[in-house]
């Protein structure tokens, strides 16, 4: 027996005029677990989730909450609760105020309000906080106090706009893991909507990314990363070089191609229509490009370049390479083994990646 | 160099205080000398309270006095009341040019001289005026019907007189009330109207108040609106000074009346903004 989902859209469209800012997307996602919509900004994402919300009407299409359509129910009387981008707390009353209100909207008696509030407060790691104004938290338990003010009610999914935006870098990372640990504490449904991919990543049991109001693939961090099914997919999710090509010959599965600049290149075939003689895109990831100072086995698509710059980030470093045959510049991450310690400007080395890891998609 | 700073400060402040002084401090200073002056014979004076003893054993005096204050205070309820809505639409619901042209259309009436809209009421009022006649017409009325002249044309033309000033502060808090927070509400199961009386107007507090108490200072010292609306009855105290000064050459009297209103206006705004649990300073600064 399959169970029902918490959220169901189906064929979801959203016009402004003749702007078509969400265009029929589907998707359903079961009880517990956190998905992610990811895209760039003005994507439709908004959108999508004020609509989810209720704030917005879908022009055609059907949103089923627990299997019930909830298309003509007032966003009021939605199963569903948002995290606003700026959090959106009441700066007219104290915490306790603020997380009561849904409660209090329901005719929930005074003293039981005040036993949930100081319940959900505890849980999220603000026990006896109720007392005190909004203004004298800080950025993260502003932050937990707009998830406890939603969970107090028990929606069946909670939605979230972008809420870490407005944090600053160091916050951002640990409110991530600490969102990640109040879903699976509460085990509601979280629908959270971003464009940074890490934090969808780190995040998601299942990551939805769009573009244009379509869903360009729902999928595993993993199955984004490793094997986008679009280019716009490989460019989004991650870094990666990107070559204009066009196919040469084809072969089962793997391609052969020539680069605009002129350098050969096989791949393996990751999406529809690529005969020979079409425009294709390439893209490697710099992670996957291996470095050596003597010349490699030209298994694969190997050369040799000249180092144009270091772009030292720690653990993220990048070296950015010309090709000495097509001169092309490539991105590569920097291996921290400690071998490449030294790397300078004007360094030559070789470079190779399978031909696995080249992922050809049509041109257009 | 402090010195400069400090010379500097003096030169910009010094316009306020010359206005402050000159046309505030030091006339109330000379008021209230002349309200304390008891007159007991031809260029002959005392020092005495009389003056306002006459204000509190004459019932015509204190009943006009009541009177203006009450309806004062129903003006401003009611401008309230009207301008509210009309500001949440402004601030809210439009955007860009419509806002601007709505913003517009409240301003508009003040680029007329005040007597010329007030007359503009009475054109509209009088017995041979443009809603006698449309009654009549339309058989509501088999005779001229006289609107002016009574509390009700004194009300319009106080609530329609002091409209911006109630509609502009409200317009300013509201625009900066932020629309998530409304949304969050909604979204929180809360009905329109637990919004509105949760959110909109604890956050619009500071405006209410300041136009409150701008427009019930204007209503109060209204003088014009009165007399030409409500007729040689209208009884409002304004009327009174204006009397006791120029008909009956009265300044003593006139002074004295001058101080109560005074006292009056501030024994109101204060009791209003202890009710709101307001204070002055904020909601000035906020709008």
């Amino acid at each position: 027996m399959s169970e029902t989902p918490d959220l169901e859209c189906r064929d979801i469209c959203k016009s402004f005029d003749d702007f078509r800012a969400v265009d029929n997307v589907s998707f359903a996602v079961p009880q517990g677990k956190f998905f992610s919509i990811l895209g760039p900004s003005g994507c439709g994402k908004t959108t999508l989730l004020r609509m989810i919300a209720g704030f917005q009407k879908p022009t055609s299409g059907d949103l089923l909450i627990k299997g019930r359509s909830v298309v003509d129910v007032p966003p009021n009387k939605r199963p569903v609760s948002m995290v606003f981008q700026h959090l959106a707390l009441f700066p007219m009353m104290n915490i306790g105020a603020n997380v009561g209100f849904g409660l209090r909207q329901r005719g929930v008696n005074k003293t039981d309000v005040k036993k949930q509030v100081e319940r959900v407060l505890e849980r999220v790691g603000l026990g006896g906080v109720a007392d005190r104004a909004v203004s004298s938290l800080s950025g993260g338990q502003k932050q937990r106090v707009a998830i406890a003010r939603c969970m107090v009610l028990e929606p069946d999914v909670l939605l979230l706009d972008e809420p870490l935006g407005a944090l600053d870098l160091k916050l951002r990372e640990h409110m991530k893991i600490e969102l990640k640990q109040l879903q699976s504490e509460f085990n509601t449904t979280f629908v959270y909507i971003t464009h940074d991919q890490s934090e969808a990543l780190v995040m998601s049991d299942q990551i939805a990314v769009m573009n244009r109001g379509v869903f360009e693939q729902v999928g595993t961090a993993k199955e984004l990363y490793y094997e986008p099914q679009t280019a716009f997919v490989a460019g989004f999710v991650g870094e990666a070089n990107r070559f204009a090509a066009t196919v040469e010959e084809t072969g089962d599965g793997t391609l052969t191609l020539r680069t605009d600049a002129g350098r050969m290149l096989t791949g393996v075939a990751a999406g529809q229509g690529l005969a020979r003689g079409t425009a294709a895109q390439v893209f490697v990831r710099p992670e996957a490009v291996r470095l050596s100072r003597a010349p490699q086995d030209a298994t694969g698509n190997a050369g040799e370049g000249t180092v144009q710059s270091v772009l030292f980030n720690g653990a993220n470093s990048q070296v950015l390479l010309r090709d000495g045959q097509s001169g092309a510049e490539i991105s590569v991450a920097l291996p921290q083994t400690g071998e490449f310690r030294d790397l300078q400007q004007g360094d030559a080395v070789h470079f190779c990646w399978s031909p696995d890891q080249t992922r050809v998609y049509a041109d257009g | 160099m402090a010195d400069r700073s400090k010379l500097t400060f003096y030169l910009l402040l010094a316009p306020l205080l010359l206005w402050l002084v000159t046309l505030i401090i030091l006339p109330h200073v000379g008021m209230f000398i002349v309200s304390l002056r008891e007159k007991v014979g031809v260029r002959e004076y005392e020092t005495s309270f009389a003056n306002y003893a006459v204000f509190f054993n004459e019932p015509l005096y204190w009943n006009t006095f009541a009177r203006t204050a009450y309806m004062s205070v129903a003006s401003t309820v009611l401008t309230l009341l009207i301008g509210f809505p009309i500001a949440y639409y402004i601030a809210k619901l439009t955007r860009g040019r419509s806002k601007t042209t709505l913003f517009l259309m409240c301003l508009i009436p003040f680029w007329v001289s005040e007597l010329v809209r007030t007359f503009g009421w009475m054109i509209l009022l009088r017995e041979t005026g443009i809603f006698s006649s449309l009654l009549q017409y339309v058989g509501l009325a088999d005779a001229p019907v006289e609107m002016l002249y009574n509390d009700a044309a004194i009300m319009v033309g106080l609530v329609y007189t002091s409209m911006l000033f109630m509609v502009v502060p409200l317009v300013t808090t509201l625009d900066s009330l932020d629309d998530s927070l409304i949304e969050a509400g909604y979204d929180l199961g809360a009905s329109g109207i637990a919004i509105l009386r949760e959110i909109v107007i604890p956050h619009a507090m500071p405006g209410i108040v300041s136009g409150c108490i701008v427009v019930f200072m204007l209503s109060l010292g209204n003088y014009l609106t009165p007399i030409l609306l409500g007729g040689k009855d209208s009884l409002w105290f304004t009327g009174l000074i204006y009397s006791q000064f120029i008909t009956r050459f009265n300044w003593e009297l006139g002074s004295a009346f001058g101080f109560l209103l005074l006292g009056l206006s501030s024994l109101i705004v204060f009791v209003g903004l202890k009710l709101t649990r307001q204070s002055l300073g904020k909601t000035m600064a906020q709008t």
